[in-house]
């Protein structure tokens, strides 16, 4: 993919492909025979019709993927194309509950920065072998990423029958983490987490590592090229390689963390429902700038958020909705090309 | 020959799981010869199982291996039109085509049969006995007492070995797949190449759905390819981009799932999620080289035009 800046702004395009979107999905609305107009009302009430519906909903859904999508957003941007946020995300989710269950008696204060550090190292953990492989044998990181991506869910599937099983032994669940351990509420009456705030400032924080320092400007300049940033001679690629991955991967981590110390407060089979993978699609909207994340995270946790309230309300199964997500990534890909073919086919990006 | 009972069981249930893998994963193996990593093939899987239902409801059961091809090969092109003629990035299409196969199959589905959880039954593809080699004593049964899908996996195996090593258009179909550049040089049509090979992947992955729908269900639910896509893009790692290789893997792989139920029937306890996480350390291993040279194609998964 592309990651020259364009005189059309990253806002225009994601716009225009969101446009595109809503017009493909009404045509295959009233193809399938349900008013578009209808779903589309449910869908947004569903998701922002009251400010619960927008905070308790809308917001809780987005935090995953806001982590997993700044993860892979930081990753691509060095050109590390890391399929693997959803196991990093597993391995991360497993390690916040083992250390938070350890510690039973602590203060919040401990076990929350424990549990959560635990979880970005396991993620960083997770990203390391397929990183290894890349910079240290040339395999590359599509392939090995996806991999670790079953082994880390059958690894937890392993874990919640067998080691971390709860000590009830009635589901295959871990025990539910100490309250301690609990996330605290951002907004008191909601259930939004301090996790959506730890999202926020990660957003931000790597905004400024990549725009306004020398380590953003090597990890920009790797992606742009990893040959002409050899070549230059001022500095290695592979150190640049290895840092994306295990930063992507230790937010990927996070992800998970923040997920069972913020809502389930314990690991299950099945507690993603894919967000690793849906990130691609959270990353590529925000043109992979850690801002425009936070948008575009907020649209898809909307997008979840409202496909419940769509089914209810206007009868469309909420299937719908991951059919949506795929016509967004398709859109902004042909509007991406379409804009390179208008730019004049020679300095195709 | 009681004491062949358990093991004959197990391997029938071990091809009879590898079946699906193999098909998809053999047109797989053409589609990244040609430098085309498909991640949507998760996606013809499904479209495949789907198709394979409503036209086996129309057709009977052999109608609804074609429709599932179809339907496989359908969901393909979608994923060759935008990765290879528009040229976008493989891995964010691909991630693409299985998101949205997986909606709107679903979709589809529910607005045909509701929503009412009631299982849908379809006419089944019967299992064919060859003469004399069923009746070999433990691997008859296993290789030779199966549906007509299974044939075609192992037909396959020789035929897209003598067309990938043997022949000229296989020639150029690799060279494409290693150097998109020298290949355009020497006059071959990367693009067209590129379509076909992905097609082709799609046709069989489609096929692989309609035999989870037809022959080992009989019935279709929502996403039920549960990652029958992703598992055959492990399986042609573990194969090597051969298909020798790659059924051998795919073999390898049914058989860690069906030592799964295998297992489970003798002791609940035995942590049978390590054995199904097997197959893919193992990839990762053959990757790591631990089984010798391992290589991907040169250009997997690279542009064509170089962007």
């Amino acid at each position: 993919m592309s990651t020259r800046s364009h005189a059309l702004t990253p806002a225009l395009t994601a716009a225009t492909a969101l446009l595109a979107t809503l017009a493909v999905a009404a045509a295959l609305l009233a193809l399938g025979g349900y008013p578009p107009g209808d779903a589309f009302a449910a869908l947004f009430r569903g998701a922002f019709g009251t400010w619960d519906r927008f905070v308790s909903f809308t917001l809780v859904r987005a935090t995953p993927l806001l982590l997993t999508g700044l993860a892979v957003a930081l990753a691509f941007k060095a050109r590390v194309w890391n399929i693997g946020a959803e196991g990093q995300l597993h391995a991360g989710a497993l390690a916040a509950v083992a250390v938070a269950v350890a510690l039973p008696g602590a203060p919040g204060l401990l076990v929350i920065p424990a549990a959560l550090l635990a979880a970005a190292a396991a993620g960083a953990l997770w990203a390391s072998g397929p990183a290894a492989m890349k910079t240290g044998m040339g395999v590359g990181e599509v392939i090995t990423t996806l991999l670790m991506n079953f082994v880390a869910l059958f690894m937890a599937q392993f874990l919640v029958q067998g080691p971390l099983r709860e000590s009830r032994g009635v589901f295959n669940q871990t025990d539910e983490i100490p309250p301690a351990a609990h996330l605290p509420d951002l907004i008191p009456g909601t259930r939004l987490h301090l996790g959506f705030l730890v999202g926020l400032l990660i957003a931000v924080a790597l905004w400024l590592y990549l725009t306004r320092t020398p380590g953003g400007f090597r990890l920009r300049a790797v992606g742009a090229s990893p040959r002409a940033a050899e070549v230059s001679g001022r500095f290695r690629a592979q150190p640049v390689v290895w840092l994306a991955f295990l930063a992507s991967g230790a937010v990927a981590g996070l992800a998970g963390g923040v997920q069972v110390a913020g809502v389930t407060h314990r690991m299950y089979e099945g507690l993603s429902p894919g967000w690793g993978y849906t990130a691609i699609a959270v990353a590529l909207l925000a043109r992979l700038n850690p801002l425009a994340v936070v948008v575009t995270a907020i649209v898809f946790g909307a997008l979840s958020a409202g496909g419940g309230a769509m089914q209810r309300d206007a009868g469309v199964p909420e299937v719908w909705v991951r059919g949506i997500e795929a016509l967004v990534i398709l859109a902004v890909l042909t509007v991406d090309r379409s804009w390179q073919a208008l730019a004049g086919r020679g300095s195709r990006g | 020959m009681a004491e062949f009972g358990a093991l004959s069981s197990f391997l029938v249930a071990a091809v009879g799981l590898a079946v699906p893998l193999a098909l998809a994963a053999l047109g797989e193996t053409v589609s990244e010869r040609a430098g085309v990593i498909n991640i949507g093939l998760e996606g013809s899987v499904i479209w495949g199982a789907l198709g394979g239902a409503l036209g086996a409801l129309a057709l009977g059961p052999y109608g609804g291996l074609a429709a599932g091809a179809l339907a496989g090969g359908m969901a393909a092109l979608v994923f060759a039109a935008f990765a290879v003629w528009l040229n976008t990035d493989q891995i964010i299409t691909g991630t693409a085509v299985t998101i949205g196969s997986l909606g709107f199959t679903g979709a589809v589905f529910q607005s045909r049969f509701g929503a009412t959880g009631l299982a849908l039954e379809l006419p089944t593809v019967p299992a064919w006995e060859v003469p004399l080699l069923a009746q070999i004593p433990v691997i008859g049964p296993a290789f030779f007492d199966q549906a007509v899908t299974a044939y075609l996996a192992y037909l396959l195996v020789p035929v897209l070995g003598w067309f990938l090593f043997r022949t000229r258009r296989g020639l150029s179909l690799r060279a494409v797949g290693e150097s998109p550049e020298a290949a355009n040089s020497a006059g071959v049509p990367v693009v067209r190449t590129r379509m076909l090979a992905v097609v082709f992947a799609g046709l069989t992955a489609g096929l692989a759905g309609a035999h989870l729908s037809l022959v080992h269900t009989g019935t279709f639910a929502e996403n039920m390819s549960a990652g029958k896509g992703f598992i055959a893009i492990a399986v042609v790692v573990l194969g090597r981009w051969n298909p020798k290789g790659v059924v051998a893997a795919a073999l390898f792989f049914g058989g860690a799932e069906a030592l799964q139920f295998a297992l489970q029937a003798v002791d609940a306890d035995l942590p049978y999620p390590l054995f199904l996480a097997l197959p893919y350390v193992l990839s990762l291993a053959a990757l790591a080289g631990w089984f010798g040279r391992s290589r991907a194609p040169e250009g997997l998964g690279s542009a064509w035009p170089r962007g």
